[in-house]
């Protein structure tokens, strides 16, 4: 699965620009699924980031694991999702030496959680590279009740806090690492439109 | 001057109104027939007398039912006031000016007298006097910045200043046109305009931000901005915009002199002394259609203005689905005769 193109959107909407290698700096890897194959792409186009890697895997069902592990990175670890790795990956973070680069790759909701860890760790947004690959779902949070809904892959959907139906905005703020959610039938209650798949 | 302040509210039963005096002093924003984005930015804080823009902070009839209309809304919804903790001596330094520029400006009704960092304010309108030491936030019941906003008109947001940008770090929002400090805070200046159409490719952000950045102390400026609300309601938010919402589907031909009203934010730039920060007060502004058509400038102008917008500003702006309404109002107030430049009144 290649790395996916966006259309332009508007300017807090994130670009993704895809990994490309800074040789033997200190590295942080964390991809899901089909985001694995842009980790191996990354290491096929220059092995030299590998020595002081430490990669973290969340495979979400691909088998892309032993092959990543059989890289041979300074250290590997495949973890059952995103919430039960982040008290390592913080600690990660925190314990990471100045000069780390941190490479991330997966869905947007992966990305945009892990690009706020790191930088709420300090880290500097040009330290972060990050390439898109699989779902297109989105990390939406409802402006209403503050509710964040994860994998959204219908525009519009329901809210699964206060049960509202939301129109996929695309503002998004880094903070939240959301997208912003908005009553669909605020002006016209009741008259929701069909679903739709959220498209690049 | 003293002021009669309004019993009213901007909610429920909406008894908000203006005098004929405010509908007078309204600041109508065009200054000729059609209007699009610009950076339309001139020095703050002497203008004509009697204007909105006579002094720094202006306080109307609506003051005082304006702060309770605040104080029901950040009851609902804490989050409208927030202040990231490096923001605190910029919520000091927006203390500081609004105390001094109000007892300055309206020694009537507020004073601030001084004795080292002892101060003692007062606030005769909503009957607050209160001692307290500046910089020492155990003093005051709020934090700095929602202290003395909570007694001011208007929106703020405060910015920092860094790497050659503005970054939303705090602020009191309670009468938006649709957008949310909660989502927004720690954006920067383009990206919390993502949403605006047009502009950006103007270039008209470029140059709003470098003058932004070179503002400096006792030097301020201000720009008016606009859209249309149906009823005089200052949170127009999107968080409630689900319970706002259908009233913006009551118009009719019958009511829309009366229930469609010109929303104006008198916006400013303050730098601010000791955190080189930037306050932002975004000071709202409501007429009903019918009050502003009793200025004949202003009724002729607004129907063109109005006719020929962009369609991408009316749809930013909310209002397409009433467009046809208002245009067929306003209409009726248009003779086709010149108007004059600027935008007071003819006298
Ligand atoms: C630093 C101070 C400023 C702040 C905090 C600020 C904030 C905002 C916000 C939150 C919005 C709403 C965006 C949305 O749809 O979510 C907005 C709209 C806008 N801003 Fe600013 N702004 C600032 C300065 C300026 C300046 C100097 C200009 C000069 C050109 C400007 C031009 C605009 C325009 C044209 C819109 C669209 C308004 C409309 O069509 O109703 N802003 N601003």
């Amino acid at each position: 699965m290649p790395a996916t193109k966006f259309t332009p959107s508007i300017i807090s909407r994130p670009i993704y620009g895809g990994l490309t290698p800074h040789g033997t700096v200190p590295a942080l890897m964390l991809a899901s699924g089909p985001g694995g194959e842009a980790l191996l792409d990354l290491i096929a186009a220059d092995p030299a980031v590998l020595p002081h890697a430490t990669v973290i895997y969340i495979p979400e069902g691909s088998d892309l694991g032993p092959r990543l592990e059989a890289q041979g990175p300074a250290s590997y670890v495949e973890a059952a999702s995103y919430a039960s790795i982040l008290p390592r990956f913080r600690k990660l973070l925190a314990e990471a030496p100045m000069n780390t680069r941190l490479y991330l790759a997966g869905t947007e909701g992966l990305i945009g959680q892990a690009t706020a860890e790191a930088l709420a760790a300090g880290m500097l947004l040009e330290a972060i590279e990050a390439e898109h690959r699989g779902s297109l779902a989105r990390r939406m949070q409802c402006v209403h009740c503050k509710g964040i809904t994860e994998d959204v892959t219908t525009d519009p959907f329901t809210c699964s806090h206060c049960g509202l139906s939301l129109f996929v905005r695309d503002h998004y703020s880094r903070r939240y690492a959301a997208f912003q959610g908005v009553c669909v039938d605020a002006e016209t209650p009741g008259e929701v439109p069909p679903k739709q798949e959220i498209k690049a | 001057m003293t002021i009669q302040f309004n019993d009213e509210t901007f909610r429920d039963d909406y008894s908000y109104h203006n005098s004929p005096a405010a509908i007078r002093r309204f600041p109508f924003p065009f200054d000729k027939d059609d209007y699009m984005y610009a950076v339309n930015m001139e020095p703050h804080g002497s203008g004509r007398a009697g204007s909105p823009f006579e002094n720094r902070f202006d306080v109307d009839e609506h003051y005082v039912a304006e702060m309770r209309d605040r104080e029901i809304t950040l009851k609902e919804d804490p989050l409208r006031c927030q202040s990231l903790p490096h923001m605190e001596l910029a919520g000091w330094d927006l203390l500081e000016l609004i105390m001094e520029a109000k007892s300055e400006d309206y020694p009537e009704l507020f004073s601030l007298h001084r004795d080292g960092d002892r101060w003692h304010w007062i606030n005769r309108p909503l009957g607050i006097d209160h001692k307290f030491t500046f910089l020492d936030p155990t003093t005051l019941p709020y934090g700095p910045m929602e202290y003395i906003t909570r007694q001011a008109q208007g929106d703020f947001a405060v910015l920092d200043q860094r790497d050659g940008n503005l970054w939303m770090e705090a602020g009191m929002v309670t009468s938006q046109a649709d957008w949310s400090l909660d989502f927004d805070i720690g954006m920067n200046f383009f990206e919390w305009h993502a949403p605006v159409p047009l502009a950006h490719e103007m270039g008209i952000f470029q140059r709003a931000l470098k003058f932004l950045l070179a503002i400096q102390q006792d030097a301020p400026s201000r720009r008016l901005n606009w859209t249309m609300t149906v009823n005089p309601r200052l949170d127009t938010s999107p968080e409630n915009y689900h319970k706002w919402g259908p009233e913006k589907r009551t118009l009719t031909p019958e009511n829309t002199g009366e229930k469609q009203y010109l929303r104006v934010e008198l916006q400013t730039f303050f730098r601010l002394p000791r955190s080189n920060g930037l306050a932002f007060p975004i000071r709202c502004y409501l007429i009903s259609l019918q009050d502003l058509v009793t200025v004949p400038k202003w009724g002729r102008r607004l129907h063109r203005v109005i006719r020929d917008l962009p369609d991408e500003l009316a749809e930013y702006k909310g209002f397409t689905v009433n467009r046809p309404l208002i245009v067929e109002y306003l209409s009726r107030f248009d003779d086709g005769k010149p108007t004059s430049p600027g935008i007071f009144p003819d006298e």
